[in-house]
């Protein structure tokens, strides 16, 4: 029995390793062939385009609709036959969403070290969840993670208010992605933003909605090799063109040098590998609320803290704790046929994790250096009506920099380009400094237009030029000539504009879009499941109505999946900054709900269910109240925490508040205290388990 | 006699869940060290720079994160290993 079981256990392996295998190579093949067409037969780039859009929505569709189920199992947890190696791979691309694909690389580009939370965080959490969670959760062997909390501590109300925490983290991450799907499809392929939220999510529906988590499983496998792909084959022509290794993961050391000598030598002071130099400020704060049409706070910034290395500590734990605690991400680990496959998988998922984040401080090692290096010190000019830059190698204006400009993504605010515009039409970043008082346009003459003059120092720094003063203006800020503080570079356009900084085909953007995409859809696919179960499975099936019929309930879990795609895609419409930031939250709030729950759940058998309710409540209040409370006024941080690493204070509050309140009611049922003696050992003891998760 | 394999059983379950408890402990103190030392001792690391990489900052963007893969696929080996030795069977499905 056992021996034949591992045998098509190895002949279902080998199959699935042939087919992606062959996947794999006709997709390589066909990116080559759309690039030898586009270079040799000048095939247009709109026909590349929609080419990589309809052939990889088309296959995601295939997938779903040969993985259709009506079997309960396969719809929850894809028939618990996923082999370590695939899930590793849907676990990657469930877990690397819009953010991991395009905006990462900016934010290193931005922060320098302080950007590396992300990337030790990210990763760092796939340890505890491999260590702590992994084997366990699969032992215990049921569809969500609700299951779990309500088998765990005891009852309706437990489960009840896992779900809903479940559905509020998984429903903030999944807006995030539909609108990283609305930015991709309105860039690439130039439909209406809006256009592009439903495009984008269609192709979800068909997947999740048909074969549930089944399907789900075998399309991020296929978007995974998709992402890592399309994000590895730009940043290798990168590092050709930089420094003739095509390594760019061992090559980037050079470029991590060149920067910090041009950064000395152009008087920079935010320097890129010294840590610990990003302020505290409510920016964010202010733009969400213009969005919402709230009166915004008072601009704030908190310097205090800059040097200590105190909320850098904090973000790296929240993200790490976040990360293990992620339902969506848990769940991945019921799919596995045994607790050893778990236990392998984790390994599996952080290593094809790992392929994309080391390579992103490569790419923003890169980017920085090729910005310091040939773009800043260019001569400013105004080309196709906005502020433009004359690329020194071309001795043209630099022809990418128009459509970024008109997306929002690139601006360069030197004062220069302001000289001749009428006072209606200065660009938006303009009249932004005007409000905010650092920008002064005094209209002497009346005419209606700004004159800039040369300038006339006022105090040590700042000064005036003909009809503009204030704060802000130096005399670098209207020479005409870029500097890097004047170069405002959105973080989504480090990946994006690869392609056109090292002069590669449209092809490699096609790529791109095509990767960003895959990463978008798999962690809406995965989140939409997490969503659908919560309300399908833990709050009608298990709580208010335990009669329901398979149908009935598969038939529920299908139409939530709608609803919930279709509220995500209502609350991406408006594009709100606040969104950006509630994703950073999540982490937060998961590691400050989930973690010390599931983790005591298994590792102190005293914990009972009065302490998980008290330690999720706790946990959450004291990071939301901390959070919003820094996200307003940054001057009220303690240790410079920020309100993205709020988590740090919820953690130890759910901690304590299950150890007391645990020790101060009963403990837990004999049952109860059975079922982590059976979590703790893979061994069959199947009778106990169906009594326990239906009682 | 029952009475007995029962008390042998328990005891091999006990020592099975020990020496996973003392494996997770080592390897959690390792990964808290490479993810929480070197950010406090920055300056130090950064002032040392192998091939081109800043210590410190090499740590934070690849080090750490390759010895996170090995921790977890060790574990894995450790523990598949270990089940062996205490005779868990471990189910197909």
């Amino acid at each position: 029995m056992a021996v034949s079981t591992t045998a098509v256990q190895a002949a279902w392996r080998s199959r699935l390793a042939r087919y992606y295998g062959i996947f794999t190579i006709c997709f390589i093949i066909f990116c080559f062939i759309l690039g030898g067409l586009e270079l040799f037969a000048g095939l247009p780039t709109a026909v590349i385009g929609w080419t990589f859009l309809l052939l990889t929505m088309g296959l995601y569709a295939t997938v779903g609709i040969l993985s259709r189920t009506k079997i309960l199992d396969e719809y929850y947890v894809a028939g618990r036959n996923v082999p370590a190696i695939f899930n590793g791979m849907a676990t990657g691309a469930d877990w690397m969403s819009a953010a991991s694909f395009i905006s990462m690389a900016g934010t290193l580009y931005a922060l320098g070290y302080d950007g590396l939370a992300y990337i030790m965080g990210w990763t760092g959490g796939y340890v505890l969840l491999a260590l702590l969670f992994a084997p366990y959760i699969r032992k215990f062997g049921q569809y969500t993670i609700p299951d779990f909390v309500g088998a765990r501590f005891g009852g309706t109300r437990a489960r009840v208010v896992a779900a809903v925490a479940a559905i509020i983290v998984s429903f903030t991450y999944v807006t995030a992605q539909v609108t990283g799907v609305g930015l991709i499809m309105s860039r690439f392929v130039g439909v209406p933003y809006q256009w592009g939220v439903v495009i984008g999510l269609s192709g979800v529906l068909v997947c999740s909605f048909l074969g549930g988590m089944k399907a789900v499983t075998w399309t991020q496998v296929a978007q995974y090799i998709i992402l890592i792909i399309a994000y590895l084959i730009p940043v290798t022509f990168l590092a050709i063109k930089l420094t003739g290794i095509p390594i760019p993961q061992l090559a980037y050391g050079q470029a991590l040098q060149n920067i910090t000598a041009l950064e000395e030598a152009q008087g920079i002071t935010k320097a890129y590998v010294t840590p610990y130099n990003e302020a505290l400020t409510n920016a964010n704060a202010i733009t969400a609320a213009r969005g919402i049409g709230l009166t915004p706070p008072a601009p704030i910034t908190n310097t205090d803290w800059l040097g200590t290395p105190w909320d850098f500590l904090a973000l790296t734990l929240c993200l790490m704790l976040g990360t293990a605690g992620l339902p969506h991400i848990l769940i991945r680990f019921y799919t596995v046929p045994s607790v050893r496959e778990s236990r392998m998988s984790v390994g599996w998922a952080l290593f094809f994790i790992f392929l994309l984040y080391f390579t992103a401080p490569a790419y923003a090692a890169f980017a920085r250096w090729n910005i310091l290096q040939n773009v800043v010190g260019s001569q400013v000019v105004v080309d196709q009506g906005v502020a433009s830059f004359i690329d020194r190698a071309t001795g043209q204006p630099a022809n990418w920099v128009p459509q970024y400009v008109r997306t929002g993504l690139f601006n360069i605010n030197d004062y220069s380009v302001l000289e001749g515009l009428s006072g209606d039409s200065l660009p938006a970043w303009a009249k932004d400094r005007i409000q905010a008082g650092t920008l002064v346009w005094n209209d002497a003459n009346g005419d209606g237009v700004v004159q800039l003059g040369p300038f006339a120092p006022v105090d040590d720094t700042t000064g005036s030029a003909g009809e503009l003063s204030g704060s802000s203006v130096t005399a670098a800020s209207v020479d005409g000539i870029l500097q890097f503080a004047e170069l405002n570079i959105n973080n989504d356009l480090i990946v994006l504009s690869t392609p056109e900084v090292a002069n590669l085909p449209y092809t490699v953007a096609a790529i791109i879009a095509a990767g960003g995409l895959a990463a978008a859809l798999s962690t809406a696919d995965g989140l939409l499941v997490v969503i659908a179960s919560a309300i399908a499975h833990d709050i009608y099936f298990r709580t208010l109505n335990p009669s329901a019929t398979p149908q009935r309930r598969m038939f529920l879990g299908k139409s939530m999946i709608v609803v919930a795609a279709a509220l995500a895609a209502l609350a991406a419409m408006p594009n709100l900054a606040l969104i950006a930031r509630m994703v950073a939250w999540a982490f937060s709030l998961a590691a400050a709900s989930f973690f010390p729950i599931i983790l005591l759940g298994i590792f102190w058998k005293r914990a009972n269910g009065a302490g998980a309710i008290a330690g999720i409540i706790g946990g959450l209040a004291v990071t939301i109240g901390y959070l919003t409370m820094v996200y307003i006024n940054p001057n009220l941080a303690i240790l410079g925490i920020s309100d993205a690493s709020a988590g740090i204070f919820g953690i130890p509050v759910n901690f304590l508040l299950v150890y007391i309140v645990s020790k101060m009611t009963a403990e837990p049922s004999k049952e109860i205290q059975e079922l982590v003696d059976h979590l703790r050992h893979p061994q069959e003891d199947d009778e106990l388990m169906t009594n326990l998760a239906s009682g | 006699m029952s009475t007995q394999e029962d008390t042998t059983r328990k005891q091999r379950l006990e020592a099975y869940w020990r020496a996973n408890i003392r494996l997770i402990t080592t390897l959690l103190i390792i990964w808290f060290v490479v993810a929480y030392i070197p950010p406090l001792i920055l300056p130090q690391l950064n002032s040392i720079v192998i091939g081109g990489f800043p210590l410190g900052y090499y740590m934070g963007s690849q080090g750490s994160l390759i010895v996170f893969v090995v921790l977890i696929f060790y574990y894995a080996w450790r523990m598949n290993r270990l089940d062996a030795e205490y005779g868990m069977r471990d189910r197909d499905k």
